[in-house]
C-alpha cells in the first residue's frame, strides 16, 4: 500500500542512530484528505522528519506532538479538521478531517518491582 | 511500538509476507497478525484487511483498533528486455514496484542494460510458471514477438494476475487474441489482455510509452475509471 514510502527502514535507522524515534500514522480520514490511512511520518529526537501524513498542512503540528511523545512515551491520538482551530491556522485547505496516531519506538524499560526507596540521609 | 515489533514488521516485509499491525487507539497496545495473540474479532478483522489490502479503524467490543496492513511490494513482470523495458523498469522502480525482467535473449537481458534489476533468462512460460503471478502482480509483454509474448500471456491468463498487457498495434492485438483463443482461452480470459497496453497519452518516445504503461497499471490498481477498457 505504501510502496515507496519505506518508513519502516527510516524508523529503524533513526532508532539505531538516536536511541528513540516517533512514528505518526494516519488512522482515519473524512472528506478529501491527501493521504490515506496507513501513511506515516517519522520524527527523530534531533528533529529530522521523513514521510507525510497530509499534503504538508499538519506535519509541523504533528512533529510538535511527536516531540512530546518522544519525551514522555505516552502515545497520542491527534485530530485535525476544519473545526480544529490549530489545523485551520495551519491551513488544512483541503477541508478534510483526519486522525493521526503518534507513538514512540524506544527500548522498553522494565517496570520497577518495588517502589523506589527514598535515599536515607544518615544522621551525623 | 517496541523495537521488537518494528523488527518483526521489517522481517515480514523482507520475507514478502503480508501482515497487519493492530493498534488499540486508547492505549497503543499492539499485536502483529497473523501470529500474535489477539482479542476476539481482531484477528478476523486483520485477515479481512490483508485480503482487501486496506488499512482502517475497526470498532470491536467498544474499542477502536487501527488495522495497518503491511503488504509486500507490488510486482511487475516485464517480458522482453527491450528499450521500453529499460525505461519501464526505471519508472516502476521509482514507484516502489518489485521488477522482474524476463527474456531468454542474453544480449538484451544483461546486467549492464538492467543494473540492479532481477532478471530471468528462462523461456517466458517457464519463468512465469516459476514466478507464479498473484493478485499483486502485473505482467506486460513487450517483445512484439509471438514466440516470446504468447507463452508469457498464456501463463499469465492461467494465473490471477492483477494486470496483463501487451505492446503492439490493434491489428497485432487482434491476431494475438486469435492465437490465444486457439490455446483454449475463452472470451472472458481474452478480455483481460490489455493491448495495445498503456493509457492513450500520445506517447512517442520509449520513456513516454513506459509512462503510459505505468499509468494504466496504476489506474487498474487504484480502481480509476481510466483503467476500465470499453
Amino acid at each position: 500500500m505504501t510502496d515507496t514510502e519505506d518508513m519502516l527502514t527510516t524508523a529503524s535507522d533513526w532508532f539505531e542512530q538516536e536511541g528513540a524515534v516517533a512514528l505518526a500514522t494516519v488512522v482515519r480520514t473524512w472528506g478529501s484528505s491527501p493521504r490515506q490511512p496507513g501513511s506515516q511520518l517519522v520524527v527523530a529526537p534531533s528533529g529530522r522528519m521523513a514521510g507525510s501524513v497530509s499534503g504538508g498542512c499538519i506535519e509541523v503540528a504533528v512533529a510538535e506532538a511527536a516531540s512530546g511523545v518522544l519525551r514522555d512515551g505516552e502515545a497520542q491520538l491527534l485530530s485535525f479538521g476544519v473545526t480544529d482551530e490549530r489545523a485551520w491556522e495551519l491551513g488544512l485547505a483541503c477541508g478534510g478531517r483526519l486522525q493521526v496516531f503518534v507513538e514512540r519506538i524506544a527500548p522498553q524499560v522494565a517496570p520497577p518491582t518495588a517502589p523506589p526507596i527514598a535515599p536515607q540521609i544518615a544522621p551525623e | 511500538m517496541t523495537p521488537a515489533t518494528l523488527h518483526a514488521l521489517r522481517a515480514a516485509r523482507d520475507a514478502e509476507r503480508p501482515v497487519a499491525l493492530a493498534t488499540r487507539l486508547a492505549d497503543g497496545a499492539q499485536v502483529l497478525l497473523p501470529g500474535g495473540t489477539a482479542p476476539p474479532g481482531v484477528a478476523d478483522a486483520a485477515a479481512d484487511a490483508i485480503d482487501r489490502d486496506e488499512s482502517a479503524v475497526v470498532e470491536l467490543d467498544g474499542q477502536s483498533w487501527f488495522i495497518h496492513v503491511h503488504a509486500p511490494a507490488y510486482r511487475l513482470v516485464i517480458v522482453g528486455a527491450v528499450h521500453i523495458a529499460q525505461a519501464l523498469a526505471g519508472l516502476a522502480g521509482a514507484l516502489g514496484y518489485r521488477i522482474v525482467v524476463v527474456d531468454p535473449r542474453r544480449p538484451f537481458n544483461s546486467a549492464e542494460r538492467f543494473p540492479g534489476v532481477e532478471r530471468m533468462q528462462d523461456w517466458p512460460d517457464q519463468a512465469l510458471e516459476a514466478l507464479g503471478p498473484d493478485r499483486r502482480t502485473a505482467v506486460v509483454a513487450l517483445t512484439h514477438d509471438p514466440k516470446l509474448d504468447d507463452p508469457a500471456l498464456d501463463r499469465a491468463l492461467r494465473s490471477p494476475a492483477a494486470f496483463i498487457g501487451a505492446l503492439g498495434s490493434r491489428r497485432s492485438q487482434a491476431a494475438r487474441l486469435a492465437r490465444l483463443a486457439e490455446l483454449g482461452h475463452d472470451a472472458a480470459a481474452l478480455a483481460r489482455v490489455r493491448g495495445p497496453v498503456g493509457l492513450p497519452i500520445g506517447a512517442v518516445s520509449a520513456p513516454e510509452i513506459a509512462l503510459s504503461i505505468m499509468a494504466e497499471i496504476v489506474a487498474v490498481r487504484r480502481h480509476s475509471a481510466l483503467g476500465v477498457r470499453g
